[in-house]
């Protein structure tokens, strides 16, 4: 079951993204694997959601709608709320097995919905085009003459064309996060704009110039550069509905890591929470330390020696009055004057002043390491030619000296799985090349950094779950909070209003700065 | 009894008579004032409200004029000859205090130990 897990994505409804079609609008990305391939090559991120999809899905995409796809399986399935992660519930059996077959469905729908964005797109491009040759081709002889003003309108359908083919270039292909239902709304709002409209100009066309074949061909021309201009606007509206409206930002959220209270603030726009959950969990990559269970091991003994410090027996023959007892531990740990804050106060002194000294021994070795190697000019190069080293045998040649104090700060401060030592090597030789001084090579190691810089099996948090009350592909609102679950740990993400800002102005002339100083005289009389 | 203490109220204040000393040209009553409404009041030291602006006596000289007459140090001036000095300048207290022509000055001034003095003989 975990491996069906790690693979699957339910981005309901999301089709991938991919680079040749012209069709204005996307009917979405996403980064769905299917079950078979695993490749690393893509981000491993995949996040399940788990909530309902809500009615969005099913206004998918008109034409999807069309076509008679069974969108049934958006609905089935059903919110984790409470349950947690060891409880498997005959549900999540149902709803991870229907995942997986969704998956494969998912793939035929994704190229399905890529055909017919494909086709709409091109229809939509060639029908000004279209507007302006039938005429030719149909009734040329009947046809007014028309000099540079058609030809003047027809550099400016080129033109206007080719702007339109540019920027929805730019806007649309692009290399696809996770999609979202909710500007999948608009895109689908978008797209079922476009196709009454363009609809509408055919079906005015085809009435009042096809049927009754219209000899003032400058008006048809004009008609055909009203529709570019028109597409235009449509593409204007596009990027303010889809990029910009986003980026206002109007919450603040606080990111808090369960494991050891890490947390961070980042601001958002008008998002739904499955797009806010994706921005959060792009920026925790970078932002949070990496997350280390080594060192959380003090706290866990602490616990355990808090619950193994009292027992409770039941003198009173059977019953389990579990409530009972629980209460009765509480309040005798309360009473109980026990000195752990003492052991944790003088432990974490203790392995300050260790963690420092260590450090202070590295920084003298590797320093003196540094010191050792001395970059040759073009001009040495050729002098001694015996002894040049390229960077990879330099850095081998100086790390010996400063291995053995590297490895035991490591150890100290519980970061030695994080590197190997041929990543050591590297990025000593690297840092070689590069002129860093032993101070620059050092901080890599001083103290845990984001997760992004250390090897991928080593981050414990490749696989996203979300959990949340409210629908993900509702709109952030303020005091929501939903909680971003991988295998070891959680992120809880609490989202707050931007405040209102009540700025007044008040203007102070330059003038009115005087002052008087204040003394305490003496005089004698 | 409850009258006397009424009376005694309003004579939280001394008055004293300084009889100029000639010096050379100069005509010297022998201490030093502080204070005044053009003043930073929360410096005074012998204030006990560091917002009194009034008039203070900062020095007195040994064997001076001022001494002799029984001007204390930390003492507030009120009056000179009949003339307000707890709305005054300090250049303005200067001046009515040094006028060439007069060579008595009559000074109401209060203290605080007269104050306690006073509330320690009502007590009893």
């Amino acid at each position: 079951m975990s491996a069906a897990m790690d693979t699957e994505s339910t981005y309901s409804g999301y089709s991938h993204y991919s680079g040749h079609s012209k069709k204005a609008h996307r009917q979405g990305r996403d980064r769905h694997k299917s079950p078979r391939s695993k490749d690393g090559s893509r981000s491993e991120k995949s996040v399940t959601i788990q909530t309902p999809p809500a009615e969005p899905l099913l206004g998918n995409d008109a034409s999807r709608a069309e076509e008679g796809q069974d969108d049934n399986w958006g609905e089935t399935t059903t919110a984790i709320t409470g349950t947690s992660e060891h409880s498997i519930s005959q549900e999540d059996i149902a709803r991870i097995s229907k995942d997986l077959e969704d998956s494969v469905g998912l793939d035929c729908k994704r190229y399905l919905g890529l055909t017919v964005a494909a086709v709409l797109g091109l229809l939509v491009f060639l029908t000004p085009i279209a507007f302006i040759l039938l005429p030719q081709i149909l009734w040329r002889d009947d046809l007014e003459p028309c000099g540079t003003v058609c030809e003047g309108l027809f550099i400016s359908v080129a033109f206007k064309l080719l702007i339109l083919l540019i920027g929805t270039w730019a806007l649309f292909f692009r290399q696809p996060k996770a999609d979202i239902p909710r500007v999948f709304v608009f895109r689908a709002l978008l797209l079922v704009l476009i196709f009454l409209f363009v609809f509408s100009y055919w079906l005015f066309y085809g009435v009042r110039i096809l049927d009754s074949k219209d000899t003032n061909y400058q008006g048809i021309v004009q008609y055909a550069v009203s529709l570019v201009d028109a597409l235009l606007f449509i593409h204007y509206l596009a990027i303010v509905l889809l990029e910009l409206r986003q980026l206002q930002p109007v919450f603040t959220v606080k990111v808090v890591r369960s494991t050891d209270g890490e947390s961070r603030y980042y601001s958002l726009g008008h998002l739904s929470i499955q797009r806010a959950a994706l921005v959060v969990l792009e920026n925790y990559y970078k932002d949070f330390t990496v997350y280390n269970p080594a060192l959380l091991t003090a706290s866990k003994s602490r616990a355990a020696k808090h619950m193994a410090g009292l027992k409770v027996y039941n003198v009173d023959g059977p019953g389990n009055n579990a409530s009972g007892q629980s209460r009765a531990m509480i309040a005798a740990a309360a009473r109980r004057r026990d000195s752990s804050h003492n052991e944790l106060y003088y432990e974490e002194a203790d392995h300050e002043r260790r963690v420092k000294k260590r450090r202070a021994r590295l920084v003298v070795a590797v320093e003196e390491a540094f010191t050792h190697i001395k970059r040759l000019q073009a001009e040495e190069q050729q002098k001694a030619p015996g002894e040049m080293m390229d960077p990879r045998e330099a850095a081998q040649a100086i790390f010996p000296s400063m291995a053995r104090a590297l490895q035991k700060y490591l150890r100290t401060t519980r970061q030695q799985q994080y590197h190997s030592m041929e990543s050591i090597l590297q990025h000593l030789s690297f840092c070689i090349t590069n002129n860093m001084t032993p101070k620059a090579f050092l901080e890599r190691y001083l103290n845990p950094g984001p997760t992004l810089q250390y090897d991928r099996d080593r981050w414990f948090s490749k696989q996203w779950t979300l959990v949340s009350e409210e629908a993900v592909t509702s709109g952030l609102q303020d005091g929501i909070v939903f909680v971003l679950k991988c295998l070891d740990f959680s992120l809880v993400v609490n989202v707050k209003k931007i405040p209102f800002i009540k700025l007044s102005e008040e203007f102070i002339d330059p003038k009115s700065h005087k002052f008087v100083l204040r003394l305490q005289s003496e005089t004698s009389v | 009894s409850q009258y006397s203490g009424l009376f005694i109220f309003f004579f939280f204040q001394q008055r004293i008579e300084i009889h100029k000393l000639h010096q050379g040209e100069n005509l010297i009553l022998g201490f030093s004032i502080g204070g005044g409404i053009d003043q930073d009041p929360t410096q005074n030291p012998f204030s006990e409200d560091k917002t009194d602006k009034g008039i203070y006596v900062t020095r007195v000289t040994e064997g001076g004029p001022a001494e002799v007459a029984g001007l204390q140090i930390g003492d507030k001036i009120m009056q000179v000859n009949g003339w307000d000095m707890t709305m005054v300048t300090h250049d303005q207290a200067r001046k009515r205090l040094t006028k060439r022509n007069e060579e008595v000055v009559r000074l109401l001034v209060t203290r605080q130990s007269l104050q306690k003095a006073v509330q320690q003989s009502m007590m009893s």
